[in-house]
Protein backbone atom coordinates (compact mmCIF):
# COMPACT_ATOMS: atom_id res chain seq x y z
CA UNK A 1 0.00 0.00 0.00
CA UNK A 2 1.30 3.49 -0.67
CA UNK A 3 2.43 5.20 2.16
CA UNK A 4 0.59 8.41 1.77
CA UNK A 5 -1.96 7.94 -0.18
CA UNK A 6 -2.91 4.13 0.48
CA UNK A 7 -3.16 3.36 -3.40
CA UNK A 8 -1.88 0.16 -4.02
CA UNK A 9 1.82 -0.44 -5.13
CA UNK A 10 1.78 -4.05 -6.22
CA UNK A 11 3.04 -3.14 -9.94
CA UNK A 12 5.83 -0.23 -8.67
CA UNK A 13 9.15 -1.50 -8.26
CA UNK A 14 10.77 -2.19 -4.56
CA UNK A 15 14.41 -1.79 -3.94
CA UNK A 16 15.43 -4.04 -1.11
CA UNK A 17 18.75 -3.61 0.80
CA UNK A 18 19.48 -7.09 1.78
CA UNK A 19 22.50 -5.63 4.32
CA UNK A 20 20.12 -3.13 6.32
CA UNK A 21 16.96 -5.13 5.41
CA UNK A 22 14.87 -1.93 4.55
CA UNK A 23 13.01 -1.52 1.99
CA UNK A 24 12.67 1.69 -0.35
CA UNK A 25 9.93 2.12 -2.92
CA UNK A 26 8.91 4.58 -5.63
CA UNK A 27 5.82 5.07 -6.05
CA UNK A 28 4.20 5.87 -9.27
CA UNK A 29 0.55 6.39 -8.80
CA UNK A 30 -2.30 7.05 -11.18
CA UNK A 31 -5.11 8.53 -9.42
CA UNK A 32 -8.61 9.06 -10.67
CA UNK A 33 -10.39 12.53 -8.95
CA UNK A 34 -14.15 12.95 -8.52
CA UNK A 35 -14.34 15.02 -11.00
CA UNK A 36 -12.61 12.63 -13.35
CA UNK A 37 -9.62 13.83 -14.14
CA UNK A 38 -6.94 10.81 -13.86
CA UNK A 39 -3.16 12.43 -12.65
CA UNK A 40 0.03 10.80 -12.05
CA UNK A 41 2.37 11.64 -9.64
CA UNK A 42 5.58 9.83 -8.11
CA UNK A 43 7.12 10.24 -4.83
CA UNK A 44 9.34 8.21 -2.31
CA UNK A 45 8.51 8.31 1.98
CA UNK A 46 11.05 10.61 2.16
CA UNK A 47 9.57 13.23 0.31
CA UNK A 48 6.32 13.01 2.35
CA UNK A 49 6.64 16.33 4.11
CA UNK A 50 7.58 18.64 1.03
CA UNK A 51 5.17 16.46 -1.11
CA UNK A 52 2.41 18.83 -2.09
CA UNK A 53 -0.85 16.78 -3.78
CA UNK A 54 -2.59 19.34 -5.87
CA UNK A 55 -6.04 17.92 -5.58
CA UNK A 56 -8.85 17.50 -2.23
CA UNK A 57 -8.15 13.75 -2.13
CA UNK A 58 -4.63 14.40 -0.26
CA UNK A 59 -6.43 15.70 2.90
CA UNK A 60 -7.81 12.35 3.34
CA UNK A 61 -4.97 10.69 2.70
CA UNK A 62 -4.77 7.61 5.48
CA UNK A 63 -2.29 8.77 8.29
CA UNK A 64 -1.42 5.48 9.42
CA UNK A 65 -0.20 2.65 6.53
CA UNK A 66 1.33 -0.33 6.67
CA UNK A 67 5.04 -0.19 5.36
CA UNK A 68 6.58 -4.11 4.27
CA UNK A 69 10.16 -4.63 4.69
CA UNK A 70 11.71 -7.17 3.62
CA UNK A 71 14.25 -9.28 6.02
CA UNK A 72 15.16 -12.25 4.56
CA UNK A 73 16.53 -13.36 7.90
CA UNK A 74 17.88 -17.47 8.67
CA UNK A 75 15.33 -17.72 12.21
CA UNK A 76 18.40 -19.61 13.55
CA UNK A 77 21.17 -17.25 11.90
CA UNK A 78 22.14 -16.35 15.40
CA UNK A 79 22.72 -19.56 16.77
CA UNK A 80 24.49 -20.41 13.41
CA UNK A 81 26.78 -17.45 13.91
CA UNK A 82 28.08 -18.32 17.15
CA UNK A 83 28.52 -21.40 16.32
CA UNK A 84 30.72 -21.00 13.10
CA UNK A 85 32.83 -18.37 15.94
CA UNK A 86 33.14 -21.88 17.95
CA UNK A 87 34.18 -23.33 15.06
CA UNK A 88 36.95 -21.49 14.70
CA UNK A 89 37.92 -20.88 18.42
CA UNK A 90 37.91 -25.03 18.36
CA UNK A 91 40.28 -24.65 15.37
CA UNK A 92 42.73 -22.17 16.61
CA UNK A 93 43.49 -24.20 19.59
CA UNK A 94 43.36 -27.78 17.43
CA UNK A 95 40.26 -28.99 19.97
CA UNK A 96 38.34 -31.74 18.51
CA UNK A 97 34.82 -31.43 19.50
CA UNK A 98 32.16 -33.67 19.19
CA UNK A 99 27.72 -33.13 20.06
CA UNK A 100 26.95 -36.68 21.77
CA UNK A 101 22.78 -36.92 21.05
CA UNK A 102 20.13 -39.97 22.23
CA UNK A 103 17.10 -40.17 24.02
CA UNK A 104 17.54 -39.80 27.84
CA UNK A 105 18.98 -43.12 29.34
CA UNK A 106 20.63 -44.34 25.91
CA UNK A 107 24.09 -44.38 28.07
CA UNK A 108 25.77 -41.64 26.95
CA UNK A 109 27.37 -40.76 30.04
CA UNK A 110 28.46 -44.44 30.87
CA UNK A 111 30.22 -44.59 27.18
CA UNK A 112 31.77 -41.66 28.07
CA UNK A 113 33.32 -42.53 31.42
CA UNK A 114 34.59 -45.54 30.40
CA UNK A 115 36.35 -43.44 26.89
CA UNK A 116 37.68 -41.35 29.17
CA UNK A 117 38.98 -43.99 31.20
CA UNK A 118 40.54 -46.06 28.56
CA UNK A 119 41.96 -43.00 26.36
CA UNK A 120 42.90 -40.87 28.84
CA UNK A 121 46.75 -41.57 28.68
CA UNK A 122 46.52 -41.12 24.65
CA UNK A 123 44.24 -38.37 24.69
CA UNK A 124 43.20 -35.43 26.57
CA UNK A 125 39.60 -35.32 26.72
CA UNK A 126 37.30 -32.61 28.13
CA UNK A 127 33.41 -32.50 28.83
CA UNK A 128 30.67 -30.06 28.21
CA UNK A 129 27.57 -32.04 29.81
CA UNK A 130 24.46 -30.86 29.32
CA UNK A 131 20.77 -31.71 31.65
CA UNK A 132 17.72 -29.91 32.46
CA UNK A 133 18.22 -30.13 35.68
CA UNK A 134 21.37 -31.46 38.45
CA UNK A 135 24.91 -31.69 37.98
CA UNK A 136 25.04 -35.47 38.43
CA UNK A 137 26.28 -36.61 35.02
CA UNK A 138 28.99 -33.87 35.61
CA UNK A 139 29.78 -35.23 39.05
CA UNK A 140 29.90 -38.94 37.08
CA UNK A 141 33.14 -37.64 34.96
CA UNK A 142 34.62 -35.29 37.38
CA UNK A 143 35.90 -38.68 38.94
CA UNK A 144 37.29 -40.25 35.86
CA UNK A 145 39.49 -37.05 36.98
CA UNK A 146 38.73 -35.06 33.37
CA UNK A 147 37.93 -31.19 32.95
CA UNK A 148 33.98 -30.81 33.13
CA UNK A 149 31.47 -28.07 33.20
CA UNK A 150 27.77 -28.98 33.89
CA UNK A 151 24.92 -26.73 31.63
CA UNK A 152 21.71 -26.77 33.44
CA UNK A 153 18.88 -25.66 30.54
CA UNK A 154 16.25 -25.55 32.87
CA UNK A 155 13.17 -25.43 30.38
CA UNK A 156 15.01 -25.95 27.24
CA UNK A 157 15.56 -29.43 25.69
CA UNK A 158 18.95 -29.12 23.70
CA UNK A 159 21.81 -27.01 23.89
CA UNK A 160 22.90 -23.97 21.79
CA UNK A 161 26.03 -22.28 20.62
CA UNK A 162 25.49 -19.82 23.22
CA UNK A 163 25.82 -21.93 25.76
CA UNK A 164 28.66 -23.75 24.29
CA UNK A 165 30.41 -20.39 24.42
CA UNK A 166 29.76 -19.62 27.72
CA UNK A 167 30.57 -23.08 28.98
CA UNK A 168 34.00 -22.96 26.84
CA UNK A 169 34.97 -19.67 28.84
CA UNK A 170 34.45 -21.76 32.09
CA UNK A 171 35.90 -25.02 30.92
CA UNK A 172 39.22 -23.66 29.21
CA UNK A 173 39.81 -26.90 27.04
CA UNK A 174 43.88 -27.19 26.86
CA UNK A 175 44.98 -27.16 23.27
CA UNK A 176 45.16 -30.07 21.22
CA UNK A 177 42.35 -32.32 22.62
CA UNK A 178 39.20 -33.78 22.49
CA UNK A 179 35.95 -31.71 23.60
CA UNK A 180 33.04 -34.17 24.50
CA UNK A 181 29.56 -32.36 24.21
CA UNK A 182 27.12 -34.59 26.06
CA UNK A 183 23.52 -33.33 25.00
CA UNK A 184 20.14 -32.84 26.70
CA UNK A 185 18.43 -36.22 25.82
CA UNK A 186 16.28 -36.38 23.03
CA UNK A 187 16.33 -37.22 19.48
CA UNK A 188 14.63 -34.17 18.28
CA UNK A 189 15.36 -30.60 19.00
CA UNK A 190 19.52 -30.87 19.51
CA UNK A 191 19.36 -31.60 15.60
CA UNK A 192 18.55 -28.66 14.81
CA UNK A 193 21.08 -26.58 16.76
CA UNK A 194 24.66 -26.35 15.41
CA UNK A 195 27.21 -25.78 18.23
CA UNK A 196 30.17 -26.02 16.00
CA UNK A 197 31.27 -29.23 16.67
CA UNK A 198 33.31 -31.33 14.13
CA UNK A 199 30.95 -34.12 13.88
CA UNK A 200 27.69 -35.01 15.64
CA UNK A 201 27.26 -38.91 17.24
CA UNK A 202 24.10 -39.91 17.67
CA UNK A 203 24.09 -43.18 20.60
CA UNK A 204 21.14 -45.54 20.05
CA UNK A 205 20.40 -48.36 22.83
CA UNK A 206 19.13 -51.65 21.85
CA UNK A 207 16.77 -51.55 24.86
CA UNK A 208 14.69 -48.66 22.28
CA UNK A 209 13.38 -49.49 19.48
CA UNK A 210 15.65 -50.24 16.13
CA UNK A 211 13.05 -47.88 13.51
CA UNK A 212 14.15 -45.09 16.00
CA UNK A 213 16.41 -43.82 13.19
CA UNK A 214 13.42 -43.18 10.77
CA UNK A 215 11.06 -42.29 13.77
CA UNK A 216 13.50 -39.62 14.08
CA UNK A 217 14.69 -39.16 10.88
CA UNK A 218 16.62 -35.08 11.29
CA UNK A 219 18.96 -36.65 14.58
CA UNK A 220 20.03 -39.45 12.34
CA UNK A 221 20.26 -37.50 9.28
CA UNK A 222 22.54 -34.84 10.67
CA UNK A 223 24.81 -36.94 12.46
CA UNK A 224 28.36 -38.40 10.71
CA UNK A 225 28.10 -41.51 12.88
CA UNK A 226 25.81 -44.02 15.14
CA UNK A 227 27.02 -45.89 18.13
CA UNK A 228 24.54 -48.70 18.70
CA UNK A 229 25.03 -49.51 23.02
CA UNK A 230 23.98 -51.93 25.32
CA UNK A 231 24.72 -55.01 22.97
CA UNK A 232 25.58 -56.88 26.01
CA UNK A 233 21.75 -56.74 26.31
CA UNK A 234 20.67 -58.01 23.15
CA UNK A 235 20.42 -61.49 24.04
CA UNK A 236 17.44 -60.14 26.64
CA UNK A 237 15.91 -57.84 24.42
CA UNK A 238 13.26 -58.26 21.04
CA UNK A 239 15.91 -55.76 18.92
CA UNK A 240 16.78 -56.38 15.45
CA UNK A 241 20.35 -55.55 15.02
CA UNK A 242 20.32 -55.85 10.83
CA UNK A 243 16.78 -53.77 10.44
CA UNK A 244 18.41 -50.97 12.73
CA UNK A 245 21.33 -50.95 10.54
CA UNK A 246 18.82 -50.85 7.36
CA UNK A 247 16.78 -47.87 8.20
CA UNK A 248 19.90 -45.72 9.60
CA UNK A 249 21.08 -46.48 6.15
CA UNK A 250 18.04 -45.49 4.65
CA UNK A 251 17.71 -41.94 6.51
CA UNK A 252 21.68 -41.66 6.02
CA UNK A 253 23.37 -43.94 3.59
CA UNK A 254 27.03 -42.35 4.32
CA UNK A 255 26.25 -43.09 7.91
CA UNK A 256 29.03 -45.31 9.91
CA UNK A 257 28.06 -47.28 12.45
CA UNK A 258 29.56 -48.62 15.63
CA UNK A 259 28.42 -51.83 18.04
CA UNK A 260 29.37 -50.96 21.63
CA UNK A 261 28.85 -52.42 25.18
CA UNK A 262 30.36 -49.38 27.72
CA UNK A 263 29.94 -52.29 30.61
CA UNK A 264 31.30 -55.14 28.51
CA UNK A 265 34.08 -53.10 26.06
CA UNK A 266 32.66 -54.84 23.01
CA UNK A 267 32.78 -52.90 20.18
CA UNK A 268 35.05 -49.95 22.03
CA UNK A 269 37.89 -50.54 19.77
CA UNK A 270 36.45 -49.72 16.40
CA UNK A 271 34.81 -46.49 18.23
CA UNK A 272 38.42 -45.09 19.79
CA UNK A 273 40.13 -45.92 16.57
CA UNK A 274 37.65 -43.45 14.80
CA UNK A 275 38.01 -40.97 17.28
CA UNK A 276 42.24 -41.16 17.21
CA UNK A 277 42.32 -41.46 13.10
CA UNK A 278 39.22 -38.16 13.49
CA UNK A 279 41.65 -36.24 15.59
CA UNK A 280 44.94 -37.10 13.39
CA UNK A 281 42.96 -35.96 10.38
CA UNK A 282 41.63 -32.64 12.37
CA UNK A 283 45.17 -31.93 13.20
CA UNK A 284 46.80 -32.67 9.54
CA UNK A 285 44.01 -30.16 8.64
CA UNK A 286 45.06 -27.83 10.95
CA UNK A 287 48.57 -27.71 10.24
CA UNK A 288 48.28 -27.89 6.66
CA UNK B 1 8.97 -28.73 21.38
CA UNK B 2 11.54 -26.63 20.52
CA UNK B 3 8.81 -24.30 18.68
CA UNK B 4 8.56 -22.46 21.61
CA UNK B 5 12.47 -21.26 21.07
CA UNK B 6 11.65 -20.80 17.75
CA UNK B 7 8.77 -18.49 18.05
CA UNK B 8 11.15 -16.43 20.51
CA UNK B 9 14.06 -16.37 18.01
CA UNK B 10 11.50 -14.28 15.46
CA UNK B 11 9.71 -12.63 18.11
CA UNK B 12 13.60 -10.90 18.83
CA UNK B 13 14.62 -10.62 15.39
CA UNK B 14 11.61 -8.91 14.41
CA UNK B 15 11.99 -7.09 17.21
CA UNK B 16 15.44 -5.44 16.64
CA UNK B 17 14.42 -4.79 13.18
CA UNK B 18 10.93 -2.49 13.79
CA UNK B 19 12.97 -0.35 15.29
CA UNK B 20 10.21 0.96 18.13
CA UNK B 21 7.42 0.63 15.15
CA UNK B 22 4.30 -1.21 15.90
CA UNK B 23 4.43 -4.57 14.00
CA UNK B 24 1.48 -5.72 12.22
CA UNK B 25 2.27 -8.38 10.15
CA UNK B 26 4.81 -11.29 9.95
CA UNK B 27 5.93 -13.49 7.25
CA UNK B 28 7.57 -16.90 7.90
CA UNK B 29 8.72 -19.80 5.49
CA UNK B 30 8.91 -23.21 7.46
CA UNK B 31 9.75 -26.02 5.14
CA UNK B 32 8.01 -29.08 5.46
CA UNK B 33 11.28 -31.10 6.62
CA UNK B 34 12.13 -28.57 8.87
CA UNK B 35 11.48 -30.40 11.87
CA UNK B 36 8.96 -27.37 12.91
CA UNK B 37 5.44 -27.46 13.26
CA UNK B 38 3.71 -24.44 12.17
CA UNK B 39 0.49 -25.16 14.54
CA UNK B 40 3.10 -25.10 16.90
CA UNK B 41 4.58 -22.13 16.08
CA UNK B 42 1.34 -20.04 15.59
CA UNK B 43 0.06 -21.25 19.10
CA UNK B 44 3.20 -20.05 20.75
CA UNK B 45 3.14 -16.68 18.74
CA UNK B 46 0.14 -14.96 20.58
CA UNK B 47 2.22 -16.03 23.56
CA UNK B 48 5.48 -14.61 23.12
CA UNK B 49 4.54 -11.33 21.19
CA UNK B 50 2.64 -10.29 24.75
CA UNK B 51 4.08 -6.97 25.39
CA UNK B 52 5.71 -6.21 22.10
CA UNK B 53 5.55 -4.57 19.50
CA UNK B 54 4.81 -7.33 17.49
CA UNK B 55 1.73 -7.97 19.74
CA UNK B 56 -1.56 -8.33 17.93
CA UNK B 57 0.28 -8.58 14.75
CA UNK B 58 -0.75 -11.53 12.71
CA UNK B 59 1.33 -14.33 11.62
CA UNK B 60 1.64 -15.94 8.20
CA UNK B 61 3.28 -19.18 7.42
CA UNK B 62 4.50 -20.45 4.27
CA UNK B 63 5.26 -23.96 4.29
CA UNK B 64 7.54 -24.79 1.66
CA UNK B 65 7.60 -28.35 0.00
CA UNK B 66 10.36 -31.10 0.28
CA UNK B 67 11.81 -31.55 -2.90
CA UNK B 68 15.31 -33.63 -3.23
CA UNK B 69 17.93 -34.08 -6.54
CA UNK B 70 18.66 -37.84 -6.85
CA UNK B 71 22.51 -38.50 -6.63
CA UNK B 72 22.27 -41.47 -9.21
CA UNK B 73 20.13 -40.40 -11.83
CA UNK B 74 19.49 -36.67 -11.01
CA UNK B 75 15.52 -37.54 -10.95
CA UNK B 76 13.89 -34.79 -8.77
CA UNK B 77 11.44 -36.45 -6.26
CA UNK B 78 9.15 -35.02 -3.86
CA UNK B 79 9.43 -35.84 -0.35
CA UNK B 80 7.48 -35.05 2.70
CA UNK B 81 10.35 -36.23 5.34
CA UNK B 82 13.74 -35.29 5.18
CA UNK B 83 14.61 -38.99 3.39
CA UNK B 84 13.73 -41.37 0.95
CA UNK B 85 13.72 -43.74 -2.23
CA UNK B 86 14.54 -42.77 -5.78
CA UNK B 87 12.43 -44.47 -8.38
CA UNK B 88 15.99 -45.62 -9.50
CA UNK B 89 16.38 -47.29 -6.20
CA UNK B 90 18.37 -45.30 -5.03
CA UNK B 91 18.64 -43.72 -1.23
CA UNK B 92 21.30 -40.98 -1.78
CA UNK B 93 19.61 -38.13 -1.77
CA UNK B 94 20.52 -33.96 -2.13
CA UNK B 95 17.58 -32.24 -0.54
CA UNK B 96 16.77 -29.37 -2.51
CA UNK B 97 14.20 -27.30 -0.85
CA UNK B 98 11.97 -28.21 2.36
CA UNK B 99 14.07 -26.75 4.96
CA UNK B 100 13.49 -23.79 4.86
CA UNK B 101 13.41 -21.70 8.67
CA UNK B 102 12.87 -17.75 7.52
CA UNK B 103 11.45 -14.86 8.14
CA UNK B 104 10.61 -13.46 4.99
CA UNK B 105 9.13 -10.33 5.34
CA UNK B 106 7.44 -7.92 8.24
CA UNK B 107 4.83 -4.85 7.86
CA UNK B 108 5.07 -2.37 10.26
CA UNK B 109 3.01 0.66 11.03
CA UNK B 110 3.93 4.06 10.49
CA UNK B 111 2.77 7.23 10.94
CA UNK B 112 2.59 9.51 8.25
CA UNK B 113 3.43 13.54 9.17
Amino acid sequence: MCVTCGCSDDADGKITNLETGETEHNHHHTHTLPDGTVITHSHDHHDHRNHVHDHETSQIHAKIHGTTISLEQEILGKNNLIAAQNRGWFKGRNILALNLMSSPGAGKTTLLTRTINDLKHQLPISVIEGDQETINDAQKIKETGCKVVQINTGTGCHLDASMIERGLQQLNPPLNSVLMIENVGNLVCPALFDLGEQAKVVILSVTEGEDKPIKYPHMFRASEMMILTKIDLLPYVQFDVQRCIEYAQQVNPQMQIFQVSATTGAGLDTWYKWLTAKVMNYSNFITT
Amino acid sequence: MHELGITQNIVAIVNEYAQGAKVQRVVVEIGKLSAIMPEAINFCFDICTQGTFLEGATLEIIEIPGLARCRQCGAEIAIDKPFGICQCGSVHLDILTGEELKIKEIEVEEVCV
